[in-house]
């Protein structure tokens, strides 16, 4: 019998996504309120062992495509052998995690299997095997009930948003080995180099996050001597903030977050930058360092559980969003914060 | 060369949302094009200066949608094209990306369609990778650099969540571009009257070859995010240290560590 309910497993390099288990968790829940299977779909080169890690999170079925042509992830390909398993099989939900490749694969799937696609749902809800999802649009300032006509229904959920999975490791299930099936010429597409961003814990994955905004630049440093050109030395003056703050988000592991402008600045990639042209998250914990809080910052993390908020003045948007507030300098502040910290976690 | 980019209108990032008789309202702010796009606008525009060609923008709204084209026009791309069909009203992205597949083959002869990452509106970010999927083209989203374009073949970088991946695709391709591309240009004041007197085609759907796909998503409800209730509370004390102290003690009492 088919499964009614599938979950795609992202993963880069053969490491599976903190969300994709995400996806795999509440792909059971599902499964179970349906009386159906579930059925993980695991895409890449020598990722048998994901596969595994996919049954003990709670897939009964596992289709696995293993192939070398498999290694990077090229949309193309992958959605062709997304493709052809689905269209098989007819699952009438499948969910993927929000990352960059599941919102593709969703939208390719779409094309192909000729339905709709509701993207970064943070609820679902089950009627018989239709689903209503909810999902925030205008980066969270409203939200939305979303429903698809057509099957399979294409869900890609938030990272965080659903319960975290326990695995277990004493469930069993099966591995369905499936072919590549685009060949290499076909795919017209070649990854030829990777650098790491190790940037430490990813932002949409953190359960702690501590940010800087353009406050980090305000202090009064001695800037090494060989620094002349004053937006070398604003630079360097924002960077010793962001090591305050990378100390801090270390004792918490947690991710490092900026304001637009801190990265428009220079002063750190923009991959950390928060808010509605950065990245949407909801961390337990968002400390806030010199950020004022304009509205568009706060659309990217404003359903954080508590935000923390250090600024200079008293007057600053962010206070009226922070649990808790300090007015103060955070170069005062960050380094007896960071101690106390690690001494109550007994680090 | 032909490089059609895709800009969509979108309310003002400043805008504050609201709904009003079931419906999203943004009060008065303004409509403006999608900030994302004008990265895309930024790619499309360095790629014909340097190889020459030119630049189509294309947009799928009503007479609204005007505005970001004129934007786009004002940045220098030399033509737009307005898709605007009444029968789109409610149009979900697999439709959207289905008419604007259908008005790119129209539009023919293409080496590449540019997008933003994700348009402010609708936050969906599947548009390109439905595009590509249509025109059966090699995707390759998130560009944040472009280092060859010619002889048939794309040579980029992508900034990718985890790090940066160097790649090669065969043209025509379909891109994403983000921030780390660069700085889209300001306006010229000779592109702004240049745009301001650009007469805009607008097609219907059925002029670009397929009839109106059926919308299969709708939303039945939009919704206010729920008021939370927050309790502010200022941390104060003597010196930095008492202060980090009590914060500290506050922190762990959340329970979030
Ligand atoms: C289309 C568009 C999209 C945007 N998208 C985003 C987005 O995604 N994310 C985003 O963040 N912004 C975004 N913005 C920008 C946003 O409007 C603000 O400009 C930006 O968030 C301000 O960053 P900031 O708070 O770091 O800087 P500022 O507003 O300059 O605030 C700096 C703060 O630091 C405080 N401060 C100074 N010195 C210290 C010190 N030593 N210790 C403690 N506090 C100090 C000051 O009191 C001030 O409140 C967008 C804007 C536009 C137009
Ligand atoms: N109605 C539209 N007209 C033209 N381009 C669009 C439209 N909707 C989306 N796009 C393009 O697709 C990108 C991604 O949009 P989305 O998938 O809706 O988040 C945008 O940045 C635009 O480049």
């Amino acid at each position: 019998m088919v499964n009614k309910v599938w979950a795609f497993v992202d993963q880069f390099k053969g490491q599976a996504l903190p969300a994709s288990w995400e996806v795999v968790y509440a792909g059971r829940k599902l499964a179970n309120q349906i009386g159906s299977g579930l059925t993980a779909l695991v895409i890449g080169s020598d990722v048998e062992s994901i596969a595994k890690q996919a049954i003990e999170y709670g897939a009964d079925e596992v289709i696995l495509a293993d192939d070398p042509s498999l290694a990077d992830y090229r949309a193309n390909a992958y959605a062709a052998v997304l493709a052809k398993a689905a269209g098989e099989a007819g699952p009438e939900i499948f969910l993927f995690p929000t990352s960059t490749r599941g919102r593709e694969m969703a939208g390719m799937a779409a094309i192909d299997l000729n339905t709709g696609v509701l993207v970064d749902v943070t609820e679902i809800k089950l009627d018989g095997s239709e689903v209503t999802a909810v999902r925030p649009v205008y980066a969270g300032k409203l939200l939305t009930e979303v429903v698809c006509a057509a099957k399979p229904q294409l869900v890609t959920l938030r990272a965080r948003a659903f319960d975290k999975p326990a695995a277990d490791a004493g469930r069993s299930g099966t591995i369905t080995r499936v072919p590549a099936v685009m060949a290499e010429d076909q795919i017209k597409m070649k990854v030829t180099g990777y650098q790491e961003a190790g940037g430490g814990v990813s932002l949409t994955d953190a359960s702690v996050i501590v940010s800087g905004g353009r406050g980090t630049a305000n202090n009064s440093l001695q800037p090494p001597v060989e620094l002349k050109d004053d937006a070398e030395i604003e630079k360097w003056r924002a960077q010793q903030g962001f090591k305050l703050i990378g100390e801090l988000a270390g004792v918490l592991g947690g991710a490092v977050g900026a304001s637009r402008a801190a990265v428009d600045a220079g002063y750190i990639p923009y991959v950390h930058q928060v808010g509605q042209t950065g990245k949407v998250v909801s961390p337990d914990l968002y400390i806030a360092n010199g950020i004022s809080g304009a509205i568009q910052h706060l659309a990217g993390m404003r359903s954080s559980k508590v935000i923390v908020a250090i600024n200079k003045d008293p007057d600053a948007p962010i206070f009226k969003y922070a649990r808790f507030g300090v007015v103060g300098d955070m170069y005062q502040i960050l380094p007896p914060l960071t101690a106390a910290l690690k001494e109550r976690l007994g680090k | 060369m032909k490089i059609v980019v895709c800009v969509k209108q979108v309310p003002d990032s400043a805008a504050t949302m609201s709904v009003e008789d079931g419906k999203v309202s943004w009060g008065d702010a303004p409509l403006v094009i999608n900030p994302w796009d004008e990265y895309a606008v930024e790619a499309a525009l360095r790629l014909t200066e340097e190889q020459g060609g030119d630049v189509v923008a294309l947009s799928l709204g009503d007479e609204n949608a005007k505005e970001a084209i004129k934007h786009a026009l004002a940045m220098g791309c030399s033509e737009a094209i307005l898709i605007n069909d009444p029968a789109m009203k409610g149009a979900d992205t697999q439709a959207v990306a289905r008419v604007l597949a259908a008005a790119i083959q129209k539009i023919g002869e293409v080496d590449a369609v540019v997008f933003g990452k994700q348009a402010i509106d609708s936050d969906v970010g599947a548009t390109p990778a439905m595009v590509a999927r249509l025109m059966g083209w090699p995707a390759v989203t998130l560009v944040s650099e472009i280092s060859e374009f010619s002889g048939g073949t794309l040579k980029a970088q992508r900034a990718m969540e985890e790090g940066r991946q160097q790649v090669e695709a065969t043209l025509p391709v379909v891109l994403s571009i983000v921030k780390d591309y660069g700085e889209p240009r300001y306006p010229s004041f000779m592109g702004i009257r240049k745009a301001s007197r650009a007469e805009v085609p607008e097609w219907t759907v059925a002029d670009t070859g397929i009839e109106v796909p059926p919308a299969l998503v709708s939303w039945p409800k939009v919704m206010e995010p729920p008021a939370r209730q927050i309790t502010n509370e200022i941390i104060e004390g003597g010196s930095p240290e008492e202060i980090a102290a009590k914060l500290a003690d506050k922190i762990m009492e959340e329970k979030v560590l």
